[in-house]
């Protein structure tokens, strides 16, 4: 594993915060994806080993939780917010612009790796809805026109990735 | 507990009746100490595995007597008796245990309304196939649903579709749908295997039980995982769709695999044996078996099984191999190559004709790797036998150097050979030929090939008898499928040979009658135990000097050999 020395450092400094090593396994699970942009099977195997654990009980943590990925996702990540407020703002008919527009299926990457496009539930901020998040970066009111123009953006590759670096 | 060790009674009230149950008893356990056939319904419980709590089955309605919050006095109802505060929902059983003064209501309509919930929610996405389901008869779901179920479903919704035949290792299948999801299959791998490689994947109604990718449910023993789960979910890839169970006769036996003597239960239809489970014994083996030891009975049937008596090829009737086998034997010069695999009461013959020839025993070791649970160093079941019936004094050899020199140097002229291939143990088949050779045993083998007299013996699930295992614990077996057409019991054709020997008239005995002479004879063995007094669970006999001898057995599941030695020399009573 190859993982940047803040994270390992990060991690070092964790672990021993927890009176049992398991209790580490969500944030560590966090950590390693932070890093590495998903949970490869070396990356489960090891946290686990880490922890002291068998794989499974890390494999268990990552399929159960939605915020954690086992694959890699395209340049540009794009999680469309579809809990009430947004819903009711038109967070659907926002999401089915940009699947138009980047030409790929929401829950999917596209076939180029530019985009992941997915629905998630509330960003915590319903009082600007719909709200669409790329990386880490928050768009507010976007309504399909508006994601007309940021898919617009993403293709030209003007867009951040909204990582942070 | 206690200081000495005993744990003391606390008295609860379970529908109305009081019972007193050992403290921290739980509550599905105190349920059925009370007999009658009471019973919490549950699924994810095991009484060998820690509690989950996932199942919700076995959910009962609580009450405690009630106290005055401020004075700690007991609050009284008009008639004088503590009002009892009962608990606004249910609980589960499982996680609840007994304390003094509880109430439980196993049958209350809040109860009853409870597992009628339950059940419709896990018959939800469950198949229903039954019909085609090993499980069936067997099956608890299908049990609790017969009875708290509803006969019909209010689900118009697709049911989940998940994968029928997952294979998770060498010998287990896994049915997805029919899975509760109860965990354990989970907690045994983990608490009892230590082999930590089953765990749920994904969500909700999508949750699978799964292997770690690349990894496999391949332990010695996987296949308790069948017996554990409650549903359908995990198969036995050998026993699936052979064979309904209730078609099936269920016979009480010992794992011959090794010393632990494991309790067994064969599980055969017109002669034919289609499985073997675990038969739960707290003194030896809890509720598991090994894989391995299942797999034993596949032997019955093999094509190098002894099916004839013989005197130099030829067939022969019991009589006349055992009237050529005591002349042979009484001609001198005699050596034995005797069994621990052998049942206690044909070793106790085996003993009478050694004396009666004045023959040297020699016993060969059959040593592997323990595996510190219920598979012990020793191979052989019944070593322990050998020495209390006094066949052998001291610990088996590994090979028969010794007996090697004798045949060579002329003293031994006549071999007696029980189930071992001599070949293979140091003696060369040119060395055999030199003597004359009386084989007894199941299956045929370089040295039955070569032997003047055969006599065919039964296998364990062919006959009955007993076995003394690691723990000097008298176990019986009892026969469970008849052996080769015309293969009698091996004690009464080692009657024909032992009473001529000593100028008397072989008698027709019985197994009742072998174990009064038993236990007569030998001090080890109480005289007023009877063949039919021996419980299904054994009996722990003394074993007075022999627990000094260096036995190979290292600590495992019920056995520590540091621990018995201690208790055994501790005075009585302390
Ligand atoms: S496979 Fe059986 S034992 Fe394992 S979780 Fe499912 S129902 Fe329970
Ligand atoms: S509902 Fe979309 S941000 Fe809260
Ligand atoms: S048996 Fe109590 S919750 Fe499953």
């Amino acid at each position: 594993m190859n993982l940047k020395p803040e994270t390992t450092e990060k991690i070092d400094k964790l672990v021993p915060r927890y009176p049992t090593k398991r209790s580490a396994a969500l944030p560590l699970c966090h950590l390693v994806q932070e890093d590495q942009g998903y949970l490869s099977n070396e990356a489960i195997e090891w946290i686990a080993q880490r922890l002291e654990l068998e794989p499974i009980n890390i494999q268990e943590i990552v399929t159960f939780y939605p915020m954690l990925r086992t694959e890699p996702t395209g340049k540009y990540h794009v999680r469309v917010c579809r809990t009430l407020p947004c819903a009711l703002a038109g967070a659907y008919q926002t999401c089915h612009r940009l699947e138009k527009e980047l030409n790929v299926e929401v829950g999917h990457t596209s076939e180029d790796g530019l985009v992941t496009l997915e629905y998630v539930e509330c960003h915590a901020d319903c009082g600007r809805a719909p709200v669409v998040m790329v990386g880490e970066e928050e768009y507010t009111d976007i309504d399909p026109d508006k994601a007309g123009e940021l898919a617009a953006k993403m293709k030209s590759g003007e867009l951040s990735d909204g990582m942070p670096d | 507990m206690s200081q000495n060790g005993t744990v003391e009674n606390v008295t609860i009230n379970i529908d109305g009746q009081d019972v007193s149950v050992p403290q921290g008893t739980n509550i599905i356990e105190a349920v059925k100490m009370v007999g009658k056939g009471k019973e919490v319904p549950h699924y994810c419980y095991h009484p060998k595995l820690s509690v989950a709590g996932n199942c919700r089955m076995c959910l009962v309605e609580m009450g405690m007597p009630m106290k005055d919050r401020a004075t700690g006095e007991a609050i009284l109802d008009e008639d004088g008796n503590q009002k009892i505060g009962w608990m606004p929902k249910p609980t589960i059983g499982c996680a609840t245990n007994a304390a003094p003064g509880m109430h439980i209501k196993t049958n209350s309509p809040m109860v009853k309304e409870s597992r009628n919930g339950v059940t419709e929610f896990l018959l939800i996405n469950h198949p229903l196939d039954c019909p085609i389901c090993d499980q069936a008869g067997e099956c608890r779901l299908q049990e609790f649903s017969a009875e708290h179920g509803r006969g019909y479903s209010r689900f118009i919704e697709d049911k989940n579709v998940k994968p029928k035949r997952t294979r998770l290792g060498p010998r287990v299948t896994l049915d997805d749908e029919r899975c509760i999801l109860c965990s354990r299959c989970v907690r045994f791998s983990k608490e009892i295997v230590d082999d930590d490689v089953l765990g749920f994947v994904d969500r909700g109604t999508y949750s699978t039980l799964t292997c770690y990718p690349g990894k496999e449910l391949e332990n010695n023993y996987s296949l308790n995982t069948v017996d554990i789960c409650p549903v359908g979910a995990l198969t036995s890839t050998d026993f699936r769709f052979k064979m309904r169970v209730w078609f099936l006769k269920r016979t009480n036996s010992i794992c011959t695999e090794s010393s632990v003597g494991a309790n067994t239960e064969i599980w055969s239809r017109e002669g034919k044996i289609y499985r073997i489970t675990p038969r739960r014994n707290d003194a030896v083996n809890d509720t598991w078996m090994t894989d391995s030891g299942r797999a034993l009975y596949k032997a019955v049937e093999s094509e190098d099984r002894l099916t004839h008596y013989t005197i130099g090829g030829v067939h022969k009737t019991p009589e006349d191999v055992a009237s050529a086998a005591v002349d042979l034997l009484k001609g001198g010069d005699v050596a034995m190559v005797a069994s621990a695999h052998s049942s206690v009461e044909e070793q106790f013959y085996y003993k009478a004709i050694a004396e009666r020839s004045r023959a040297k025993v020699s016993l060969v070791s059959h040593y592997g790797e323990g595996d510190g649970l219920l598979q012990s160093e020793d191979r052989t079941p019944n070593l322990r036998g050998a020495l209390l019936t006094g066949l052998i004094d001291q610990l088996p050899e590994a090979e028969l150097s010794p007996l090697a020199r004798g045949i060579n140097s002329g003293a031994v002229k006549t071999l007696l050979v029980v189930n071992e291939d001599v070949t293979a143990l140091g003696i060369s088949p040119d060395l055999l030929s030199k003597v004359k050779v009386i084989y007894v045993g199941t299956h045929t083998n370089d040295t039955a090939k070569d032997a003047d007299i055969v006599i065919p013996s039964l296998m364990v699930f062919e006959k009955d008898g007993t076995f003394i295992n690691q723990t000097f614990r008298l176990q019986k077996f009892k026969t469970a499928v008849p052996g080769p057409s015309g293969i009698r019991p091996d004690f009464m054709v080692l009657e024909k040979i032992a009473a001529p020997l000593a100028d008397e008239k072989p008698a027709a005995v019985t197994l009742d009658e072998v174990w009064q002479r038993i236990a007569a004879k030998l001090e080890s063995i109480q005289d007023s135990l009877t063949w039919r007094g021996i419980p299904d669970e054994g009996i722990a006999l003394e074993p007075g000097a022999l627990v000094e001898l260096p036995f190979a057995e290292t600590k495992n599941l019920k056995y520590d050999p540091v621990a018995f030695k201690e208790a055994q020399s501790a005075p009585a009573g302390a």
